[in-house]
């Protein structure tokens, strides 16, 4: 048939017509949205993965006054021969990797075990006060993640490392072993504690969508109750359960806070820690190649899950909507298991909390006796006595620049995450089953498997040098906020498209149909329609911007310091109480946003997470 | 004005799969056109091409002398230029908008003034008997009411096509019997030309004025309801046709307006065909008797089903199965013996191989 028109047709002809259909596609609002987002993605994601890489197979202007022979630019297998042979290898690859390794898959086991029961408990049984457990459980998730590991320092601290004992050894005059105050237990014990609440808010939502009368089949058929949950239950929740590991596998992988607190005193160093000591030494190469590890590890896991979620994926649809929910009855376990519960929910937040609050109103480190507390640390004049001569924190025009700064990011980077995840939905959804749409659904996704810190360190290798249209961004607070952007990505891209599956494309093709050109029909149809979706993202993006550190630790200057890389900087000069006090600012401020952004369109973190 | 809809050799595939083969019809002004077909057989594509949501990958569309598309021209026009109305099978309201606002969204894109608008509004409103419902957002009607808002919103702008994509399915069975009358009636009205799609084969016989059955992308026949009715060009037509169904009987013609079924021989009208045949016919159209009469074969009602304003029997003789529709109440009991006659007239012969209808 085509062979045929083109015989008949005149060559010209044919080629107008070839033309004006490709120029018709070439206009499709969802073409050129796509082609714009992948070129957009093509800066943010891999250029500079390419440079990162390039980086590490290529001879470094440090090197070349080093090593005989280095010339800068030139091809050489010698940074990788470094990281991973010999002596050097094993102090500065191997051991961090398990280090990192041994903590990813702690963390991953004893989040799953926590959040899975909270889940369970809330959802399926009839223990009192589920409403308040449920609104409690993401709290850990709000406060910014090594809250925790400076908490745990103030009750355990030992001596160590110098310096003041924690809470404990000056209660019970005993120091607390090395275990307890640092290295692995704490870390594993305090970045749990933290994403426990992926695994809570995947399980609670698959737990909600079984159905019931399935396990009660199971009781009446005479199974017990351990049995219905380890035969019937769990096998359902199973892909929530991989959802929730992959999350917090690549998260705990990457995450610096609490391992710098807990970990480098004893020089228990995992990669991140340790690439950021390279990179304060200088040798980019070398962090980088720290970096591609980890972003190897991850990849490797993520992929290693998603072919077992894949498999498993048809247990999805069971349930459905229209379930039954009849609560497993605790009887006389009830109360002491809400005892429980409610004393985690406190050792959890509220203690942690009022330990770090205690602490920052004492005047001399591990003195926790009444004459020794001081609002000094707060709003004292600057005296030479304390803090070095520098003045209380809320005096400090500097920390009241960096919470601007904190606020900047978080509101920037929320809103441009917001605005680009709606086009890549658009674009997204509206070419759904195209090969141009699932190219950029796939390239969006790819800040996935890259941990923050790695991400952070690809960004200094690209921007430290003008790139094609782009200045130099080292130092500038836009880099801050591009990288935010580029990290959100997966995120985003998928809560815009299932605001636009919510939307149906009926709707806007009845604007078309109606006359409205594109822009009349986002601007009518579209933004109206996903504003609900577009809050939640907004305020998911605003809170975990806000506390966020792996993935800008590399990147902060002194003049674009935010609150999170701030508290490490006090920590590092051993000003722990300044430290606490940025911390308690950081989460009043994340806490106090999210209540004004949740005020507007019934926007909430838990569907914001819940989409993702 | 000229709204004569003229389709040539559209092609239509996603991916592997034709949705359209080729489909050639002409659609003359004010006609009431029913695309009808099991699901996946092409009729919302179809739609959906001639709305221009969709780009053929081949042929082309005019609309009076418009070409509104052309493949080997490159020309698509946009759906807002090719001044058509479409509703939707889910309505596609915008829900957050209120009644007022859906109706006037084209409107104001036309930038039509006020007054003018409000007067439409009213209009459409009063044409689908939903005056007063300005003030509502689609999620506070039911579903009945949604869809008379979608049909006064294409009525507002006063498309001089007007599309339906399975308007009714969303529907329960009453609701939809009071819109058939509804839409009917409208079009009636306005006189606009309308292609309208449904897999109901009720709709389809009751509203349009033309029905083009389709089967796998391509359409099987283009005819009055009446003709697709009692004249099906097909096999497949024959049977999606009709509710109970036909009966299609193998037998074997010998040219002399004789059918031999096996057990029994039956007349037909004058065909000069010979070989394999099947023969269609309608259940309405076979005259059972409780007693022999001449001509008409012995049979044993297996089932007896009244419903009312009519009884479905169900006979059997050997192999062969019978459904019969008679007026009213049978008083026929199950297992008495029948006597089924047939009027050459009724009957249908189909070519066994090629299932096509041997003209007389």
């Amino acid at each position: 048939m085509t062979n045929a028109v083109i015989a008949q047709t005149p060559l010209s002809q044919w080629l107008t017509a070839g033309s004006r259909r490709f120029f018709r596609w070439l206009t499709k609002p969802q073409v050129v949205l796509s082609l714009i987002m992948l070129v957009v993605m093509f800066y943010m994601v891999i250029i500079p993965l390419y440079k990162l890489v390039e980086t590490t197979v290529t001879w470094q202007l440090v090197d070349a006054s080093r090593i005989e022979g280095a010339v800068e630019g030139e091809l050489t297998l010698y940074h990788w021969t470094r990281m991973m042979t010999g002596i050097f290898g094993k102090i500065y690859t191997l051991t961090p990797l398990k280090h990192s390794l041994t903590i990813a898959i702690g963390t991953v086991f004893l989040a799953m075990f926590i959040g899975g029961s909270l889940a369970w408990l809330v959802v399926r049984t009839d223990m009192p006060g589920r409403k308040l457990i449920n609104q409690l459980a993401v709290l850990p998730y709000i406060m910014p993640s090594w809250t925790l590991a400076q908490a745990w320092l103030v009750l355990f601290k030992n001596r160590t490392q110098g310096g003041a004992p924690g809470l404990f050894e000056y209660i019970l005059g005993v120091s607390p072993p090395d275990w307890l105050s640092y290295g692995p237990v704490p870390i594993i014990i305090c970045v749990a504690l933290h994403y426990y609440t992926f695994f809570f808010l995947f399980v609670s939502a698959a737990l909600m969508s079984i159905d019931s009368n399935l396990e009660e089949a199971g009781e009446l058929m005479g199974a017990n109750r351990w049995r219905i949950l380890r035969k019937i239950t769990l096998p359902l929740v199973l892909p929530a359960l991989l959802s929730g590991f992959i999350m917090t596998f690549s998260k705990a992988l990457g995450t610096f806070g609490t391992p710098n607190i807990l970990g480098s005193p004893v020089r228990y160093y995992v990669i991140s820690t340790m690439m950021r000591g390279s990179l304060a030494a200088g040798d980019k190469a070398d962090a980088f190649v720290l970096g591609i590890m980890l972003i190897l590890f991850s990849i490797v896991t993520i992929s290693l899950n998603q072919k077992l979620v894949g498999t498993r994926r048809s247990y999805e649809t069971i349930g459905g909507r229209g379930f039954v929910a009849t609560a497993s009855k605790l009887r006389n376990l009830k109360k002491i298991i809400f005892v429980i519960v409610v004393i985690f929910q406190l050792a959890v937040v509220v203690i942690p909390l009022g330990l770090l609050t205690y602490d920052t109103f004492l005047l001399r480190s591990g003195d926790f006796s009444f004459d020794n507390l001081t609002l000094q640390n707060w709003v004292g004049e600057p005296n030479p006595l304390y803090n070095d001569g520098e003045p209380g924190v809320l005096l400090n025009p500097r920390i009241w620049k960096t919470a601007w700064n904190s606020i900047k990011l978080a509101l920037y980077t929320a809103l441009f995450s917001g605005i680009l995840g709606v086009l890549l939905g658009y674009a997204i959804v509206k070419g759904r089953g195209t090969r141009l749409s699932r190219l950029v659904e796939q390239m969006a996704y790819l800040p996935y498997v890259i941990p923050g810190i790695a991400l952070g360190a690809v960004y200094i290798a690209m921007f430290s040098k003008p790139l094609g249209p782009l200045p130099s961004l080292y130092g500038t607070f836009a880099l801050l906020v591009i990288v935010s952007i580029a990290d959100k990505l997966p995120y985003s891209s998928r809560s815009g498209v299932s605001a636009m599956m919510q939307v149906g494309h009926e709707l806007e093709e009845a604007a078309q149909i109606a006359g409205a050109n594109v822009w009349q029909r986002f601007r009518r149809v579209i933004f109206p329609l996903t504003s609900a979706g577009f809050v939640s993202g907004f305020l998911l993006t605003f809170i975990t911007v806000m506390r966020e550190l792996s993935l800008i630790i590399l990147l902060v200057t002194r003049d674009t310091q935010v609150l999170a890389s701030q508290t490490m900087r006090y920590v590092e000069a051993g000003r722990d109480q300044m430290a606490n006090i940025v911390i308690l600012i950081l989460i009043f401020i994340t806490v106090t946003g999210n209540l004004i952004i949740g005020r507007f369109r019934g926007g909430s973190l838990q569907k914001g997470l819940g989409t993702r | 004005m000229d709204t004569t809809i003229r389709i040539n050799n559209l092609t239509k595939k996603f991916g592997k799969v034709v949705a359209l083969d080729h489909v050639s019809l002409v659609i003359e002004p004010g006609t009431f056109l029913t695309l009808l077909g099991p699901s996946g057989c092409g009729k919302t594509t179809l739609l959906r091409c001639v709305a221009g949501l969709e780009d053929p990958d081949g042929g082309e569309i005019f609309i009076g002398d418009k070409l509104i598309f052309s493949f080997e021209k490159g020309i698509s026009m946009p759906p807002s230029q090719r001044e058509l109305g479409l509703v939707f099978q889910n309505y596609a309201l915008w829900p957050h908008m209120k009644v007022d606002k859906n109706i006037t969204f084209a409107l104001e894109i036309q930038k039509m003034p006020k007054d003018e608008m409000n007067k439409r509004v009213k209009e459409a409103l009063k044409e689908v008997q939903m005056e007063g419902y300005e003030d509502r957002y689609p999620r506070e009607m039911s579903g009945g009411q949604q869809q008379r808002i979608a049909l006064a919103r294409m009525l507002a702008y006063r498309p001089k096509v007007f599309l339906m994509d399975e308007p009714l399915s969303n529907l329960d069975a009453r609701l939809r019997m009071d819109m058939r009358s509804e839409i009917k009636r409208l079009h009636h009205v306005a006189g606009a030309t309308t292609i309208y799609v449904t897999h109901d084969q009720v709709e389809a016989l009751t509203m349009s004025t033309t029905i083009a059955i389709m089967r796998e992308g391509v359409v099987q026949q283009f005819d009055t309801p009446d003709k697709v009715y009692h004249y099906p060009a097909n096999l497949f037509v024959a049977d999606f046709i009709g509710n109970p169904k036909v009966n299609l009987l193998d037998g074997e013609i010998d040219g002399k307006n004789l059918v031999d079924l096996g057990d029994f021989n039956i007349n037909v009208d004058t065909y000069h065909a010979t070989g394999k045949v099947v023969v269609g016919v309608r259940p309405e159209d076979i005259v059972v008797s409780t007693s022999p009469t001449p001509g008409a074969i012995e049979f044993i009602a297996y089932s007896v089903l009244p419903s009312g304003a009519d009884s479905t029997i169900v006979a059997r003789r050997g192999d062969i199965e019978l459904t019969i529709r008679v007026i009213g109440i049978s008083k026929i009991k199950m297992d008495e013996k029948i006597w089924l006659s047939f009027d050459p007239q009724t009957l249908n012969l189909y070519n066994k191989e090629s299932g096509n209808l041997i003209i007389s």
